[in-house]
């Protein structure tokens, strides 16, 4: 009986969990001597990547009901210039830039997500026309790079929260632990989210959304408002990611961002979201975060790769992974079916 | 009686005619602002116009949007790996037309050979991914990002990291003109491959086979269709095509350049298809329309850099263009427009 | 006597692109009354269905509810109206677990979100009252088709309606669960709720309903008292001539089986761990052979394995007397096999194909990728089924998801019989077929093992076994039980062997 219920969902996560710690160990013990082992490390993992967590939320929503959002990247740029433009070209506050931004994402959202619930219109294009259009905003609004040097933005960015353990480096010294507020905000919304999703209506029409449109409709359920509240929501939180990543970078240019949509989406399959929709979750998707997180850096430890060996290498572990996770998929998921019988 | 003809005229515009219109329409646009946008003229034994400057620049997109139709029809996802094979199969072969060297002036191989390994390289990319997807049934997008990050790494590492030149009027042919023809050899490929796949879906059941297993593979299963293979062979034509892409974009600027050729080319492919009228879930598919997409976007890019708008904005207006596009195509957007006259009358009735 | 009227359609008409799928119809319905839709397929119920429910939007006519006109745009909107629906085609989310199917929309909240303990419980509660045997927590895509459609029913009871629609609830149920919703049905009369029963069972209709309303072509031919109508006269209301089913059956001449051949199949030991035990099954030239069980005994998992949809790993299959090795359906099907699978949605239709397409596509597979069948011959092969078996459709071109349920049926066994197969699987090829198709296609299983073609049919329905079988094969949990001949083919026979009764000697 049991068994029943850790299918396919519950299986992948498994299955990357586990995979993803067999790698990080096993990056642990080839690169300890490059500080791979330090508990600072894994810390960086989540500092670097809060922005793309928050907006891997969003676009597992819109996964989840069987759609996909590719402009999530160019709108990171967007937003990254336009807060970029306000605080140091405008004399505008940290505060205004951030509201600025929340407003950006969401309007993109609501704009998409009209289109795509109420007319019908593939979201693979509509978000792919959002992409060009927010990548053509970016050099319309600047086409310099803008570095960001207001005092309340990098005291968000910059203030250290010391975490309760560290650890002793080679001269003795006791080094504490720490992460940046945005892990925190990047954490919460991911709590947040995964609660949405389990334990609220809406959450779960997206799954039923998802898994048949049309059995959703029949059920009675308003889907167009549904999609369009997801996509509303993803175009939110990708204001708010692409926030985060701008007190990561403190940069803005045209050029930012580029591919973040091909790392979020690939982030969520990974943690085990579908992209005909249906299944999936945002705590897959932090591990998804996580998995390509520790390759960069695995590969960046090592250090000695010319650039396009880095790309090889980059996807040749990408793709090791996503063939080990589909092949214990399947042989998992087909020794569930015969248990059934 | 009505009723008949009505539908009759859905069932057969339907599917060709939106994006014939949005074509015509595009190209109109220029009539206003940029009057000699027909204008074709010969000069030194070669043809000038924007037009042709359409047809040409769009070749290479539309061999591309003909592979991407049919792994889309038959797995329902997209090939987003297109654009770094291009650059895989231009590296091998211009790399072997240097024999190693940096820049050449004669070649080290026949064309035809080199010409040849490319395809072969970018149908091996195409089995790689069949294979995932196929066999392994790993979602296309993902399958295929693999080969789009590493594909021009691998261009890279067959290039050793720099741009190989084949400065050898031969090798410029493919991306320029045959002897004393006017018109260029880049439509003469997308022309070529066009006729084949016709030729091939007209004469074989490769078509019906697509539509049928990206429509529903657990019964064409069951009628005797091998999905597997058949959604592997759609991703392995995707790519042959790619790489043929790559030897005429490679071709026009007579060197490998791993990281520009077929640069972002996945995505207006995806596009093509998708203002074709196709379904990007899969199942059945409309090559006319993917290839009238093609010449679309490229007249759409055209127009606009004819209007002078700057390399940097010029997404936005395509954005603004393709939504305005894919919003008179969207069925339920025609009968609100419809129905905001129809439903006046309406409500006045039942009163 | 007469109840208060609760639902009233007036001229209600729909077209779709080359059909006029309901014209001028008017239906009326009371309270507490159980009220049949009959006609034959594609006669436009189902339609009429999804217009009251505003899955369709009518093009023309008005509801009302009580004396209420109503405007009903969306199914949410029936629902809130006290509109409760089972649709033809199970409609739910296969993604999602039995529970969450149970109550989607309407989880119960305590403290603003979803109460999943809560949830499970009521869940076991309703599945434990209708005897459904499921867990609440297995996902929805793990059950039978039998399985969802009874989840679907409990869903629809559970909502507390005043009108309760059933499009062909019956149609994958064996006959113990069909009473159990009878007994439900009944339970719901006597609290009020009024409910429309569509069915191509015509025992059933006469066990259960009060009333009658028969469409033909999409026009109301009447409405008739139950008890005032007897069977004959139904069926030539829905037909639109006079018809006897029985007697066309009767007359219809029985095969003569060739024992003299070797057989077109003979399966040693063939089985699927996992699925089924190892069973024998000999089937000669003209015999049609009828597979019994319980659901879920394995009836279509026998079949699979023999076709190469389900690979076995043990066991031998011999075919025409020659040892044969089948890895996938196509080699099953150069063998001269056919097989009509179960589940049409899934398995059988290509939803956006065309008439003709799916038609011809399993004799295109057989050819093989570089013997395209002109278009003349698809088209003639096309007509000729459509003809055959009387497949209502507006053209050959139109995409097969569009006919009604039984149409489509019927196209797949127009697929099957364009390959011009020596054996035969039928895996219920009658479900939600009407009454008259459905006696045409057991006379067409009569004249086909006439002609000496092997068959190997599946039916809930034991009479229509009865009828066209000459042995029968009983599977329980898995394992073939016992085989049936001769006198031995009774009704109380079959289903104690069904039951597991001593009296019948296991294997001869
Ligand atoms: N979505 C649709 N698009 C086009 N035509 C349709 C559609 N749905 C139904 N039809 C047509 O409307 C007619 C009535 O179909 P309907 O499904 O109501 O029949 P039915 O009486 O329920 O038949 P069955 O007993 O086979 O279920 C059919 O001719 C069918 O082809
Ligand atoms: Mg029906």
């Amino acid at each position: 009986m049991k068994s029943k219920k850790l299918s396919r969902s519950g299986l992948l996560l498994a299955i990357t969990i586990v995979l993803f710690l067999l790698m990080y160990v096993s990056g642990m013990l080839i690169f300890s001597d490059k500080g791979f082992a330090k508990p600072q490390m894994f810390l960086n993992l989540f500092i670097s990547n809060a922005g793309l967590i928050v907006i891997g939320c969003g676009l597992t929503l819109v996964m989840i009901t069987g759609g996909i959002d590719i402009s999530v990247g160019s709108v990171t740029a967007l937003i990254c210039t336009v807060s970029a433009f306000m605080m140091e070209n405008m004399g505008l506050s940290a505060v205004s830039a951030l509201i600025a931004s929340l407003f950006i994402g969401l309007l993109f959202g609501v704009v998409q997500g009209y289109l795509v619930s109420y007319l019908e219109i593939q979201p693979f294009i509509i978000t792919l026309a959002g992409m060009f259009f927010a990548r053509g905003m970016t050099a319309v609004v600047s086409t310099e790079m803008i570095s960001i040097k207001n005092e309340l933005f990098l005291k968000w960015a910059k203030t250290k929260i010391i975490l309760p353990f560290g650890y002793t480096n080679k001269k003795g010294v006791y080094i504490e632990a720490y992460i940046y507020p945005t892990v925190v905000i990047a954490l919460l919304t991911l709590v947040l989210i995964a609660l949405m999703l389990k334990y609220t209506r809406f959450g779960r029409a997206l799954y039923a959304i998802g898994g048949n449109a049309q059995s959703a409709v029949m059920m009675g359920l308003n889907v167009r408002r549904d999609k369009f509240k997801a996509y509303a929501l993803d175009g939110f939180l990708t204001g708010l990611g692409g926030f985060l990543f701008c007190l990561n970078s403190c940069a803005g240019f045209v050029e930012q961002a580029k591919g973040l949509e091909m790392d979020a989406i690939s982030a969520a399959v990974i943690g085990g979201t579908l992209l005909t929709g249906g299944v999936g979750g945002v705590v897959g998707t932090l591990f998804g975060v996580l998995i390509k997180g520790t390759i960069a850096s695995l590969i960046t430890t090592q250090g000695t790769l010319s650039s396009w060996w880095v790309r090889i290498a980059l996807s040749a572990l990408l793709c090791f992974f996503i063939v080990l996770q589909a092949v214990i998929g399947s042989v998992g998921s087909k020794k569930n079916r015969a248990k059934l019988v | 009686m009505k009723q008949k003809r009505f539908s009759w005229q859905r069932l057969v515009h339907a599917r060709l005619f939106m994006p014939l219109v949005c074509l015509a329409v595009v190209l109109l646009a220029n009539v206003i602002r940029t009057p000699d946008f027909f204008k074709i003229s010969l000069n030194n034994g070669v043809l000038y116009g924007y037009l042709i400057d359409i047809i040409n620049r769009s070749s290479e997109l539309v061999i591309l949007a003909v592979g991407m139709t049919l792994a889309t029809a038959a797995s329902g996802g997209q090939d987003i790996s297109v654009g770094a094979v291009m650059a895989v199969s231009a590296a091998i072969c211009c790399q072997i037309l240097s024999g190693g060297e940096v820049s050449v002036t004669s070649l080290a191989a026949p064309i035809i050979l080199a010409a040849l390994a490319g395809v072969v390289a970018a149908a091996l990319c195409g089995a790689f991914n069949g294979f995932l997807v196929a066999k392994l049934h790993i979602q296309p997008m993902v399958a295929t990002l693999i080969l789009y990050t590493a594909g021009r790494g691998i261009a890279q590492l067959v290039t050793r990291g720099q741009i190989t030149y084949v400065r050898v009027d031969a090798y410029k042919v493919l991306g320029g003109y045959i002897g004393n023809c006017p018109i260029p050899t880049p439509v003469f490929v997308a022309l070529i491959v066009v006729i084949i796949m016709a030729i091939i879906l007209k004469k074989t059941a490769l078509g019906l086979y697509l539509e049928s297993v990206g429509n529903n593979g657990k019964a064409s299963r069951l009628v005797g269709l091998n999905s597997a293979l058949i959604c592997f062979m759609a991703y392995v034509l995707c790519s042959i095509l790619a790489g043929i892409a790559g030897l005429v974009a490679s071709s026009r600027i007579y060197s490998a350049d791993a990281n520009n050729i077929g640069l972002n080319l996945e995505m207006d492919a995806i596009l093509a298809v998708a203002l074709g009228g196709n379904n990007l879930g899969g199942g059945s598919f409309n090559l006319t329309g993917s290839i009238i997409g093609a010449y679309t976007i490229q007249a759409l890019t055209t127009t606009l850099y004819a209007m002078k708008v700057s390399a940097d904005q010029l997404p936005v207006y395509k954005a603004i263009v393709i939504v305005i596009i894919v919003m008179l195509q969207s069925p339920i957007f025609r009968s609100l427009i419809a129905g905001m006259k129809h439903k006046r009358t309406v409500t006045v009735n039942e009163k | 006597m007469s109840q208060p009227v609760i639902l009233t359609m007036k001229q209600i008409s729909k077209a779709f692109p080359g059909v006029q799928a309901l014209n001028q119809v008017d239906f009326c319905l009371r309270q507490g009354e159980i009220h049949a839709l009959m006609g034959e397929n594609g006669a436009g119920k189902s339609t009429l269905i999804k217009v009251l429910t505003g899955v369709y939007q009518m093009d023309q006519g008005a509801v009302w509810l009580e004396d209420r006109p109503v405007q009903i745009r969306s199914p949410q909107e029936a629902l809130s109206l006290g509109i409760s629906t089972v649709y033809q085609e199970v409609n739910l989310c296969p993604n999602l677990t039995v529970a969450e199917n149970l109550y989607l929309g309407r989880e119960p909240v305590k403290h603003g979100r979803i109460d999943w303990k809560e949830s499970i419980r009521r869940a076991g509660a309703l599945l434990n009252k209708l005897s459904i045997a499921v867990s609440p927590s297995a996902m929805l895509d793990e059950c039978s088709l039998a399985l969802q459609q009874m989840i679907a029913i409990a869903r629809a009871v559970d909502m507390n309606c005043k009108i309760l629609i059933l499009d062909e609830p019956t149609s994958s149920l064996d006959d113990e669960e069909v009473a159990q919703l009878f007994a439900l049905m009944r339970q719901l009369k006597q609290a009020g709720v009024g409910m429309i029963f569509v069915t191509h069972f015509l025992e059933q209709v006469y066990e259960i309903s009060d009333r009658i309303t028969v469409l033909r072509n999409g026009e109301r031919v009447g409405e008739y008292d139950t008890s005032a109508l007897p069977r004959l006269q139904l069926v030539a209301k829905m037909m639109g001539k006079d018809f006897n089913d029985l007697a066309v059956i009767q007359a219809a001449p029985k095969g003569q089986v060739d024992s003299t051949s070797p057989p077109v199949i003979e399966a040693r030991g063939l089985g699927h761990s996992g699925t089924i035990k190892p069973f024998d099954l000999t089937i000669h030239k003209g015999e049609v052979v009828g597979l019994t069980g319980l659901l879920g005994s394995g009836r279509s998992e026998t079949v699979r394995t023999i076709y190469g949809a389900d690979r076995p790993d043990q066991g031998s299959l011999k075919v025409n007397g020659r040892p044969v090795k089948i890895s996938q359906p196509l080699d099953a099907m150069k063998l001269g096999m056919a097989y009509l699978p179960e589940d049409r949605k899934k398995e059988g239709i290509i939803p956006e194909l065309s008439v003709r397409e799916n038609i011809i596509l399993a004799l295109q597979a057989k050819r093989g990728l570089f013997h395209l069948m002109s278009r003349k011959e698809m088209e003639e092969a096309a007509d000729r089924y459509i003809e055959l078996l009387q497949i209502k459709t507006p053209s050959r071109e139109t995409p097969v998801k569009s006919l009604s349920g039984g149409n489509q049926q019927k196209v797949i066994i127009g697929r099957w019989l364009l390959t011009n197969p020596d054996y035969l699987i039928l895996d219920e090829p009658t479900r939600g077929i009407d009454i008259g198709t459905k006696t045409e296609i057991q006379k067409l299983v009569l004249e086909l093992a006439g002609q000496g073609k092997a068959i190997t049919f599946i039916s809930s329905e034991i009479e229509e076994m009865l009828r066209t079988c000459s042995r029968m094969a009983v599977l329980r949990d898995g394992a073939m039980v016992g085989e049936l001949a001769g006198d031995q083919l009774t009704q109380a026979q079959i289903m104690q062997t069904i039951a597991g009764g001593k009296t019948v000697q296991e294997d001869k």
